[in-house]
């Protein structure tokens, strides 16, 4: 099955890629969309693009596709320059946001588009089988429009996909179909491509969709990668503020480092000492936030006791909303800085009123720290 | 997708309203388009002259006689609105690609442009194309220059004046269904060919044309059909010997009264380019295009 459906998946590296948009440098209108991307793609990873919309991802992957020249950098694939290709002459293939199947042209004749330009051998055959990979098979003699949109969906890859690319561009490709939909084809996409096991890169705004599918992730944002790491990295050790904020949830504090203790960093947050791993120190500079997740944060009464070597904060509850399987509260610290908390629901105790003073406290090893460049609320504008 | 519904607007509370917004098209249709054509019917079904008076007679010999004294003319109908359709198309499907895809900001200036001719009447349109081809116009010069005339060679009351006049009169008909359908393609669909393998001509035969097929068969007709009836373009920049049918029905209507004759040659003419228009409409498969 893999064999025959799929090319030698390539490794795709960028380096120092810039696209500016309207005209020269010294232009006022100049926009630069992408500035100095450099990254590596390893082959057959699914690898995502992730961030808001403008912060130059999808430019990316249409300098990728060819769709759009770079101002300066360079594109290579398993070592060889594609920079300059004409897209009809490189062995990626794309699934574009709104799909752009071929209206006049049957879902089979849509998917062996690629292969008809290339004189290619066994065409109906391998339609079929292609077909059937994105369930769709029996479907062939049908129109783009008379399909639902989870169905053009998986035309529109089966097109990308027959074509054996040796990396396969995604642009937003589920960004059209609703959240039960999206869910259920964000496994099927995964399922896809360790099937074929062709290079993926997918370019995104949705934090969890990425989360869930790449084993890596290029944070980006005003055309630099913020951050690029696996999920699981991103989420524990966000590199800066604004990654820490777009994936999930974030309480981030004010901190001046105040010394090390053996392998922990010892911090001095509004007059409360805090601890964190000496690794999770994004630089020398003695000025950075601290950060936790909402639900490593325990929730207790004040004087009950704190685990030994915890972290701990007095706050007043200041909001809460039950969510079912968790509680999410808005607290209050002594410096009138507002943190999130997510208290799962293990029935043991009710709701806490507004205006319970409580303690809250954590592992020193859930804490993380970026560096202290503008304000954490500046991301969240953002998103 | 899904289909839509149909649009309610604001007066489709009651049942008869439909019908009531019909009517005033209804009743001018009525009286202006089905009468005419039932007297045309029956006038071409009538025999006697002028002096005597015309009895109907369903004289069917009018249809048979007319067609074989003005086969020529009929030909040269067809084969004039044929050449000159064919030679819009490829005079405006570059212009209005450009209009559509390549014109920017000066998209509607251009269009603007295109229509302009519209601001003067027809009629002077077609005489001014008499001093552009007279003989001792610089087209005629440039084209004796260059051999592709004889020295004292004509342009004007050939053929080819008539064929260029025609197909002036109609560019901005052929342009602006063309125009429309090239605006409304996607252009993702162009860059999807592109990312399939089709190099800028492959796409443009595979994608682009095939997409724009409403526009090529709207243009087409709205050229044709007026163009096989027109006798302007001949009476100005030809001869009899180009002389089209349009002109025939002029002559037998106007100058010799003969209307049972003109009325056959109408509803022959008529008919023949409804046959022509189903054959080509089903040929071009556009039903499914939109």
């Amino acid at each position: 099955m893999k064999g025959n459906l799929a090319g030698p998946a390539a490794e795709l590296r960028i380096t120092n890629l810039v696209k500016r948009f309207g005209g020269s440098a010294m232009a006022a209108n100049a926009f630069v969309a992408v500035d100095n991307i450099s990254l590596t793609v390893p082959a057959g990873s699914f690898f995502a693009m992730l961030g808001p919309s403008g912060c130059g991802k999808t430019t990316t992957l249409r300098m990728v596709a060819g769709l759009e020249q770079p101002t300066s950098g360079e594109i290579l694939l398993n070592g060889n320059d594609i920079t300059h290709l004409k897209p009809y002459n490189r062995p990626v293939n794309t699934v574009f946001q709104s799909y752009a199947l071929f209206p006049h042209l049957t879902v089979f004749e849509n998917v062996a588009f690629g292969l008809r330009r290339k004189n290619e051998q066994n065409i109906s055959k391998r339609v079929d089988a292609m077909l059937e990979l994105v369930q769709l098979d029996g479907y062939g003699a049908r129109r783009p429009a008379q399909l639902s949109g989870g169905q053009q969906q998986r035309v529109a890859l089966a097109r990308a996909l027959i074509n054996a690319p040796q990396v396969l561009l995604l642009d937003e490709p589920l960004g059209a179909l609703d959240l039960k939909l999206r869910r259920q084809m964000q496994l099927e996409l995964k399922r896809i491509q360790s099937e074929v096991s062709t290079t993926f890169v997918h370019v995104t705004h949705d934090q969890e969709e990425a989360m869930t599918m790449a084993d890596t992730i290029a944070v980006m944002r005003h055309g630099r990668v913020e951050q690029l790491a696996s999920p699981i990295d991103l989420y524990e050790r966000p590199a800066t503020a604004f990654v820490a904020n777009f994936l999930g949830k974030s309480n981030l504090l004010e901190g001046r480092v105040t010394g090390t203790a053996g392998a922990m960093l010892l911090v001095e947050t509004h007059g409360v000492a805090l601890r964190l791993p000496a690794a999770n120190r994004p630089a020398a500079a003695a000025e950075l936030y601290v950060g936790v997740r909402p639900e490593k944060l325990h929730m207790t009464g004040t004087g009950a006791p704190v685990p030994a070597g915890h972290n701990a904060l007095e706050a007043t509850v200041t909001d809460s909303s039950f969510m079912g399987v968790s509680t999410q509260y808005v607290v209050r610290t002594a410096w009138q800085q507002e943190l999130t908390v997510f208290a799962q629901n293990m029935g043991v105790d009710g709701m806490r009123a507004r205006g319970t003073a409580v303690q809250l406290h954590w592992d020193p090893q859930h804490t993380f720290a970026v560096p202290r460049t503008g304000s954490p609320l500046e991301t969240e504008a953002e998103l | 997708m899904s289909p839509v519904p149909p649009r309610r607007g604001l007066l489709s509370g009651t049942a008869w309203m439909p019908y009531a917004l019909l009517l005033p098209g209804l009743l001018w249709l009525g009286l202006f388009f089905v009468t005419p054509i039932l007297t045309l019917l029956s006038t071409s079904l009538q025999e006697g002259s002028i002096s005597t008076g015309y009895r109907f007679t369903w004289r069917f010999a009018n249809y048979t006689n007319a067609f074989s004294d003005y086969q020529a003319q009929f030909g040269r109908s067809i084969l004039y609105a044929g050449l000159a359709t064919l030679l819009a198309l490829v005079i405006c499907y570059p212009l209005a690609y450009f209009i559509a895809f390549r014109a920017g900001r000066y998209k509607n200036l251009m269009l603007l442009i295109v229509v302009a001719p519209f601001f003067t009447s027809f009629l002077i349109r077609t005489l001014s194309w008499k001093i552009i081809l007279a003989d001792s116009g610089w087209v005629v010069g440039m084209f004796q220059t260059l051999g592709l005339l004889p020295p004292g060679g004509r342009l004007l009351a050939t053929s080819f004046a008539v064929v260029a006049g025609i197909t002036y009169n109609f560019l901005p008909f052929m342009t602006l269904p063309l125009y429309t359908s090239l605006e409304r393609l996607d252009a993702s669909l162009i860059e999807a060919a592109g990312d399939l393998y089709a190099g800028p001509v492959t796409a443009f035969f595979k994608v682009t044309f095939p997409l724009s097929m409403p526009g090529v068969v709207a243009g087409t007709l709205l050229t044709f059909i007026p163009a096989a009836g027109d006798y302007i373009n001949v009476r100005f920049l030809g001869t009899p010997s180009q002389s089209m049918l349009g002109n025939v029905i002029d002559s037998r209507f106007l100058a010799v009264l003969d209307y049972p004759t003109a009325a056959a040659l109408s509803i022959t003419l008529m008919f023949t380019i409804l046959v022509l228009v189903g054959l080509y409409v089903r040929r071009a498969g556009t039903e499914d295009l939109v």
